[in-house]
């Protein structure tokens, strides 16, 4: 029964996606209007005017270049021109390090907010004010501080993914059930192996789930950053090829990021799943 | 009834700030007192505070007046002496039946090494009939595998004291019964002090040497102490033979179904500090006031 539900779901996944193929496919097939033109005038013009080619790159278009991509993904020809597997290596070690960053700065104040009612209070209106804060917005004010665009953007990093880890984490040690703690208290456990033995493993499970929240958040803002700080990342090829009117290159780069992201969001499910036991 | 009081609570009360301001009493002036090795079981509807005085026995709550004192010293917060039991069995998830026995080990004895922990551990395990098992996670085991992991982290620090909130009354009928069979046993082999709420009666008549009624709350007073006039060596399933059985059994009943709720009326004179002692014989209940020397030993309790 489940295997049979897994198996149908797959098939129409599949044929929904070739439907979409097969849909984009024929939509970019070509425009057919060629107007008659010189062969000098037909020189200056592109394909979609001299061979009615459609301007949307078809599948078979990006397929083609993704490939080319795949077999070349570390090449480097200057500063404008690298494989997509370094530009994606600059955005996962941005995203790595402002991300572990925050992971410092969180877990820890989390875990004191959430053992303390009375810092939790006391910080409560400056996270309630901090925290809806686009991430972007702190971008002017971190290049005129830190006058490093790369570590401009690991800022911005850091303080997308700083806020829902320390919630889920204040949450999470707030929340761990009394008589776990009354267990610790009649066996007389000081504070430190209690917060180390008890609060963390019971815990744990929501902070795991903050993490896979802010990684989620982390990429979706590097892309952003990256366009506004530009030199390297991901999210500088989507601008430098669109500056270079590549389509091709800007749904490769779309696709690859969706993939990236998906990754990094199982590598948190398993991890929390990891730490997840059932009572 | 020996002299000697192993635990003694004297004149503990316990008060929550009241809704319309003022304060609403659980209990007042609470006194009672058992003998080391006895087997105590308290008896009381719902919001009688029973649950509160098992939490101040074990150091988890605290009395708003008044002390307790355990074997001559006067109880601050927790202690690695007094075990308690959970309702909720309230075991680690994430620590496997070895695992959870042994974190209580190594918070007693925190210089031993691992396979002295282990070694030690395994000893309750074993004890509590859960041999084999070790190295299973909670969620995989059953309501009443899971409370004899329970009886086993609570037995394994070798507590001067057991406390024991309702152990069994998540469990089936069953489990129930074999349950109490272990602890019966255990605290017999070991002459463990043990402190015990309940609801059943039948679970009190059997484990309990004595029965401490209370009445409604709030306002809960401790009425009477019933003396458990069935032998030692008695079994769970011919406890309904001894000619004693229906006499204790239809007092306590008796008790939680009317006496309970109309007892401040009835007897205006109860003094908490010496409350009747029900010795149970094969005619009619008679009750036995104590004679009042009761101050002066705990004044030498508290000296000592």
């Amino acid at each position: 029964m489940n295997a049979s539900l897994r198996l149908r779901a797959a098939i129409v996944s599949i044929a929904l996606f070739l439907a979409f193929i097969g849909i984009w496919h024929i939509a970019t097939r070509g425009t057919g209007a060629v107007a008659t033109m010189t062969p000098e005038y037909a020189k200056l013009m592109g394909l979609t005017a001299t061979a009615g080619k459609s301007a949307m790159p078809g599948p078979l278009d990006v397929g083609a270049k993704l490939w080319e991509h795949l077999k070349r993904p570390f090449y480097d020809n200057g500063p404008n021109d690298k494989g997509l597997g370094i530009q994606l290596g600059y955005s996962i070690a941005r995203v790595g390090l402002g991300y572990f960053l925050a992971v410092i700065v969180a877990i820890p104040l989390g875990f004191l907010i959430g053992m303390s009612p009375l810092i939790n209070k006391a910080l409560d209106p400056f996270i309630q004010i901090l925290k809806p804060i686009s991430p972007l917005a702190w971008m002017p004010l971190a290049l005129y501080t830190i006058k490093d665009s790369g570590l401009s953007a690991i800022f911005v990093i850091f303080i997308c993914s700083v806020w829902p880890m320390l919630l889920n984490t204040a949450f999470g040690v707030a929340a761990v059930r009394k008589e776990w703690i009354n267990v610790a208290r009649t066996l007389e456990v000081g504070t430190i192996r209690r917060a180390f033995t008890v609060i963390l493993p019971a815990a744990a499970p929501t902070i795991l789930t903050g993490m896979r929240i802010s990684i989620g958040i982390a990429w979706l803002v590097i892309v952003a950053a990256e366009m506004l700080v530009g030199g390297t990342g991901i999210g500088y090829f989507v601008w430098n090829e669109w500056n270079n009117l590549s389509i091709t290159n800007v749904i490769i780069a779309i696709l690859l990021i969706g993939v990236v992201g998906m990754l990094l969001d199982q590598v948190l499910a398993r991890f929390t799943r990891m730490v997840t036991f059932p009572e | 009834m020996t002299p000697e009081k192993f635990i003694s609570i004297e004149a503990i009360a316990k008060r929550y700030p009241g809704a319309s301001g003022g304060e609403i009493a659980v209990f007042e002036n609470l006194w009672l007192s058992m003998a080391r090795g006895e087997f105590g079981c308290v008896i009381g509807h719902s919001g009688c505070g029973k649950t509160t005085v098992l939490n101040i026995l074990a150091g988890l709550d605290e009395p708003s007046d008044g002390a307790v004192i355990v074997d001559g010293q006067a109880i601050e917060g927790t202690s690695l002496d007094r075990a308690v039991i959970f309702q909720s069995h309230a075991l680690l998830p994430w620590r496997t039946v070895l695992g959870n026995v042994a974190y209580a080990v190594t918070s007693k004895w925190r210089d031993w090494d691992r396979a002295k922990v282990k070694a030690h551990a395994q000893t309750f395990i074993d004890l509590v009939g859960l041999t084999g098992s070790e190295h299973k996670r909670p969620s995989e085991l059953s309501g009443g595998m899971k409370q004899r992991v329970g009886i086993a982290r609570a037995l394994s620090i070798t507590p001067k004291i057991m406390l024991m909130d309702e152990p069994f009354s998540a469990l089936d009928a069953l489990t129930r019964g074999t349950l109490q069979d272990e602890v019966r046993r255990i605290c017999l082999e070991t002459g463990q002090t043990a402190f015990m709420i309940t609801h059943d009666v039948d679970e009190a008549i059997y484990l309990a040497d004595k029965i401490f009624l209370m009445t409604n709350g709030p306002g809960a007073v401790l009425a009477e102490i019933v003396e458990n006039p069935l032998p030692k060596d008695r079994g769970r399933t011919d406890l309904h033979r001894h000619p004693y059985y229906y006499a204790v059994r239809n007092h306590i009943v008796d008790f939680l179904v009317s006496r309970s709720k109309t007892f401040a009326a009835d007897v205006p004179g109860h003094d908490p500090r010496n409350v009747p002692v029900v010795k149970i014989g094969v005619s009619e209940p008679t009750i036995v006031t104590p004679p009042r020397a009761v101050e002066t030993q705990s004044a030498q309790t508290i000296a000592r």
